[in-house]
């Protein structure tokens, strides 16, 4: 025993003295953070977290912007921006196509696929006009670990022109992020933000809150006090699905509307237990989504227990949208702007260009109302169910085939 | 009936062949990656290699000292989690609360490796639904305490999970340090010493006086820890304590293929910790090549699960002839501790019948 | 309790050692399914009226009929992880190939059956040929199936099969007094139950249990061990197979339907008192496992506990079931059983231990002959 001690303590001597010696030869890449830079665009700080996901001011952003008309083209919503704050690019301006490194953080979901998809058709378009030589993607497979490390490997290996990063988590990614701004190229961040404002644009609809606001809002209008929703949450924790359970939470609690919230991971088998037991308990007139895949599953189960449809809020996700119109119940399909994934390629192309983007760049999200949905049905009849209707990929190259066969490269 | 005598000859040529397939992996790999117009020895690719290797590499030194001994970690995901933010909130940005944080981290660590060797040793549950069912309870605590990422690592301990000695990260040298001890402590000491026979067969060993319940007590202590160590690895590199990064990177299972591929038997009582080593070292530089090569992430999932099968199918095949039965499959059901004394001398009286019935 | 005992008991012995059999370690697990059950019925009394209570039915019969294919494999003395990814498959071929034409509904079906039956091949011939530990073998398969069918069809984005496919796992006969509704899942999960219990005593369930209990005994004693074992394995993807006709009815698809099965049903099957590592268990007990875990949920969900919660109770019961058995399993081996000349392990009062070999057995049916001649 003694001389295991002995062993142990020779051995963590060594160890911290290889930490020591390690400390002293810190690579040159590694900054440490200059703490201006830490006001994050999207304030979930560390501490915020912590307590409650609810933010006043940024709910109050949301609130309005909800409200203004975008700016930009009519026709291209992906190019929308609303209140932007609009800086100079001229500094990275260059000729010549770019290359263009892609960490993103997975396809693990029906949207990120639509989205991914999306991204490539529009990738595809930049080549061929030359702006774009190629993109070199790596996906994290929803690990920010990995995506750290896949962002190190583009700063050491990528030979890239343009760093594009949809975080894989907000606080997680902000020291990689913060390490591809060193390099002094340009850094193209989109979906979920980062708490760092170095990168030169945000690119993101208008958000979480936002989502809870327009959900809420509808259930709690054709609603009244007391009655019962099911809130059906996929996971705790990410921020961008925390934030709408945080809004749509509040809007209840203030119109008396009793919500009780579940976990599903997503399962549909789950999602149907769940509502088949509150069926069980009482009568259920709302069922509200934080994202919409396994929305179907939710109405069967008022259909398998002979109960009338709820109110409900899905998502643009075309089997939510083919069963609400199936069964003409009260519905809205609120929209995480799915579009937003052909914004950072366009976005790169115009700062090669030296043209003005905005600083955030925040896209326009509506949901779908009933009068509009025949429309969006219409447009996307081919679509597979797990397609989302508002993938603003019509005039892109191998419509619709790409998207009908969902062709993930 | 002692298993220690020829376990360091065996240790020494299964080691030897994972090695060999990390070569192979490795030349396959530069290939693929040559294709794709890069060097695979370059710093910045050998660093992400590395990389990769550090944190499954914590988690895979304690998954072998737990199989080692007959049973399974599958909390670990949830332990990395947890020290992730225990590491943070406690250092809130302080440099000077590093060395308590680090402790207490540890020290939770240690004691939920406690609890749950306890309950393996003392109640009698197998391993795999203990540290089931602990893996349930920390996720419980840490959905209901912690909404998201939480607290903030101070730059001095980022340093290590993003410094390196040329293209050696430091979180890889602590990594090899770690196994180093382990490896030392597996061989010098003998709590170490007994962890083999406690895995080769609990009755045997029984009989031989070892007092069977400590070693996987502290085999299972030592696997929260190393858990722990990952944890606040992955925090320093994050910059935050996160709930999910543990089941982020699936290392429960993940650690256990490592280590089986590393050439520790599943059943116990048979492996090394640098085996393992080369296993985390496999999936690595697989990992590695499947990004650079662009490989869909779906297809990824497929090369993973073919590569890890085939590459134990070749160490088993070649085992098979090399190990001639002491300890054959035969004596598989002495893995869990729930089979007990008796039941050993009914298999000694069966297998003494056998040829004559 | 000794075996010549068990052949003995009849009528108010019977029902006397049923109530013994709640508390001993095989019967704890309906012990608790009782607890649970009568806790939900607390809770929310309309759940106990036979129209609820088939539903509630209805919805385990997946996971049932799961956790009774992993009793196979897990009686055999191995693991199958890759039930819940061949579940997720079976859903999304099923969606993918029927697609709204009723008429493929039959032709798909045999399709999944036979790939089923093939996946479970792969696996037992790899386990039991090439010697490489079925934890490891099955969790290859598990990242390759998914990651396989993810990869053929794009995220499984493709909807729902036709109705009348999913008619299997969503209607039943209706119209049935008193119940309302017969699930047709509860037919099916009656039916595998029927057959499982069937299989498990015929000889070759019976050399099932052999192998999982002493390979070397077992192959000795003229035992095919590779074939028992890699039939264990067609069995466990059968019923993967099977839940997933049930779970494309019941829920749909999508990629997430079935994930965490492998892990649910081995808790099944460990909660029925099937002892990991083979040799030990009773297939009756594995499906009330299930029905136990599920009865857990449903609990939760009518007490209306914290969301994040659930996963720590969930964690607690499991190991406190699990420790309840090996208590009361260790409190009855330091009486009698240990003179038991011929087996150390716990007495067997509903399925066989089998220690001998079929061909040694003069009286297949008859229990306590079979010990004796041991």
């Amino acid at each position: 025993m003694q001389r295991k001690k002995m062993l142990v303590f020779a051995a963590m001597v060594s160890a911290a003295a290889l930490v020591g010696l390690a400390g002293c030869t810190t690579d040159p890449a590694v900054t440490p953070p200059s703490d201006a830079a830490t006001t994050p665009a999207e304030s979930q700080g560390p501490e915020a977290s912590s307590n409650e996901w609810f933010d006043a001011a940024l709910y109050q952003k949301q609130y309005d912007e909800r409200g203004v008309t975008p700016e930009g083209p009519a026709d291209q919503p992906y190019l929308q921006h609303i209140n932007a704050e609009m800086i100079d690019t001229a500094a990275y301006k260059a000729d010549g196509a770019k290359k263009a490194c892609f960490a993103n953080a997975s396809i693990s979901n029906p949207w990120r696929q639509t989205g991914w998809i999306t991204m490539n058709q529009q990738l595809k378009v930049l080549q061929d006009s030359g702006a774009i030589s190629s993109m070199e993607t790596r996906d994290a497979q929803d690990s920010d670990d990995t995506q750290i490390a896949d962002i190190d490997y583009f700063i050491n290996e990528g030979d890239c022109d343009i760093f594009l990063i949809s975080p894989n988590s907000t606080a997680a990614m902000t020291p990689a992020v913060e390490r591809a701004c060193a390099t002094d190229k340009p850094v193209v961040v989109f979906d979920r933000g980062v708490q760092t404002d170095c990168p030169v644009t945000f690119i993101h609809p208008i958000g979480g809150f936002a989502w809870g606001i327009d959900t809420a809002e509808y259930l709690i209008d054709n609603l009244k006090a007391g009655d019962k929703v099911v809130a059906l949450r996929i996971l705790p924790g990410v921020d961008v699905l925390e934030q709408r359970w945080a809004a749509a939470d509040k809007l209840f609690q203030e119109a008396g509307i009793d919500a009780t919230d579940y976990f599903t991971g997503a399962d549909p088998a789950e999602i149907k237990k769940i509502i088949s037991d509150e069926l069980a308990k009482g009568d259920v007139q709302g069922v509200w989504m934080d994202a919409g895949d396994g929305a179907v599953a939710a109405i069967e189960a008022f259909e398998d227990a002979g109960k009338p449809y709820p109110v409900m809020t899905g998502e643009d996700e075309m089997s939510f949208l083919r069963k609400w119109k199936d069964t003409g119940l009260t519905g809205l399909a609120p929209v995480y702007s799915n579009f937003q994934w052909r914004t950072p390629l366009l976005a790169a192309q115009k700062i090669f260009a030296g043209e003005q983007i905005p600083k955030e760049w925040v896209l326009p999200q509506s949901p779908i109302t009933v009068d509009e949905l025949d429309d969006y049905l219409a447009r996307n009849s081919g679509m597979p169910d797990g397609h989302y209707a508002k993938f603003g990929g019509e005039n892109l190259p191998g419509y619709p085939e790409v998207w009908e066969k969902r062709m993930i490269p | 009936m002692s298993a220690l005598a020829p376990k360091a000859r065996r240790r020494f040529g299964t080691t030897a062949i994972v090695y060999i397939a990390l070569l192979a992996v490795m030349i396959v790999g530069a290939v693929l990656v040559n294709t794709a117009g890069r060097n695979f020895l370059s710093p910045g690719n050998i660093r992400d290699i590395l990389t990769g290797m550090s944190v499954l590499g914590f988690v895979a030194i304690g998954q072998t000292l737990v199989i080692l001994c007959a049973s399974l970690d599958l909390s670990v995901p949830y332990v990395v989690s947890l020290s992730s933010l225990l590491g943070a909130t406690i250092m809130a940005g302080n440099p000077a609360n590093i060395i308590p944080a680090v402790l207490v981290t540890l020290t939770v660590a240690a004691g939920i490796g406690l609890l749950i060797g306890l309950t393996v040793t003392k109640l009698r549950v197998n391993g795999f639904i203990a540290t089931l069912g602990a893996g349930l309870i920390i996720k419980g605590y840490l959905d209901t305490q912690y909404k998201g990422t939480a607290g903030s690592m101070p730059w001095e301990f980022q340093l290590i999970g993003a410094t390196g000695v040329g293209p050696v990260p430091v979180s890889t040298i602590i990594m090899l340090a770690a196994a180093l001890l382990v490896a030392l402590f597996l061989s010098k000491t003998r709590t170490g010493n007994h962890m083999f026979a406690v895995g080769g067969n609990e009755q045997v060993s029984r009989f031989s006086g070892i007092r069977t319940s400590r070693p996987t007590v502290v085999a299972h202590m030592l696997c929260s820890v190393m858990a722990a160590m990952a944890g606040l690895l992955l925090a320093s590199r994050l910059g935050v304590g996160s709930p999910t990064v543990g089941t982020q990177g699936g290392y429960d299972l993940l650690s256990i293929a490592a280590v089986v591929l590393g050439g520790t038997l599943l059943l116990g009582g048979r492996g090394s910790i640098w085996g393992t080593i080369g296993g985390v070292a496999i999936f690595a530089v697989m990992d590695n090549v499947m990004s650079v090569i662009q490989l869909n992430p779906f297809l990824k999932d497929v090369v993973r699960g073919v590569i890890i099968v085939a590459a134990v199918a070749v160490y088993t095949g070649r085992a098979i002839e090399s190990r001639r039965p002491r300890f054959g499959r035969d004596s598989q059901s002495s893995m869990y501790p729930s089979v007990d004394l008796q039941l050993a001398m009914d298999q000694e009286k069966e297998r003494d019948h056998e040829p004559t019935s | 309790m000794s075996r010549q005992a068990d052949a003995q008991l009849s009528g108010s012995q019977r029902i006397s050692r049923a109530l013994l059999t709640l508390i001993s370690p095989r019967g704890a697990v309906f012990l608790l399914l009782i607890v649970l059950l009568l806790a939900i019925t607390a809770l929310n009394p309309s759940f106990a009226e036979p129209g609820q209570f088939i539903r509630f039915i209805q919805r385990v019969a997946p996971i049932a009929i799961v956790a009774i294919g992993q009793y196979f494999v897990i009686v055999a003395g191995e693991f199958d992880l890759s039930m819940g990814s061949l579940v997720t498959a079976q859903v999304v071929i099923a969606g993918n190939l029927i697609g709204q034409d009723d008429s493929r509904s039959i032709p798909v079906l045999i399709g999944m059956l036979v790939f089923g039956a093939l996946v479970g091949l792969v696996n037992g011939l790899v386990t039991s040929l090439l010697r490489v530990p079925s934890f490891i073998v099955t969790l290859g398969m598990m990242l390759a199936l998914l990651g396989g069918v993810l990869y053929w069809t794009g995220g499984a984005a493709t909807g729902n099969p036709a109705d009348g496919f999913r008619e299997i796992g969503r209607g039943g006969i209706r119209n049935v007094p008193v119940l309302d509704i017969i699930p047709w899942a509860v037919l099916v999960l009656a039916a595998v139950l029927a057959a499982a219990i069937w299989f498990t005593k015929t000889p070759f369930g019976r050399s099932i249990i052999a192998v999982g209990d002493n390979e070397t005994t077992a192959r000795f004693a003229g035992i095919r061990v590779w074939w028992v074992k890699t039939s264990t394995f067609i069995l466990s993807s059968l019923s993967a197979t099977i839940a997933g006709v049930l779970l494309v009815g019941y829920a749909g698809v999508h990629p997430k339907v079935g994930q965490g099965y492998e892990f649910i049903a081995i808790t099944a099957v460990v909660l029925g008192g099937v002892v990991l590592g083979g040799g030990r268990g009773w297939v009756v007990a594995a499906a009330a496992g299930a029905f136990a875990l599920e009865a857990l949920f449903t609990l939760l969900n009518f007490a209306g506990v914290a969301s994040t919660w659930r996963d720590g109770i969930q964690g607690v019961i499991i190991i406190a079931a699990v420790a309840y058995s090996a208590a009361v399993f260790r409190g009855r081996r330091k009486s009698p059983s240990v003179t038991s000349p011929i087996s150390g392990k716990e007495p067997e009062p509903f399925a066989e231990p089998a220690h001998s070999a079929p061909q040694s057995r003069p009286n297949e049916g008859n229990h306590s002959t079979q010990k004796e001649v041991q």
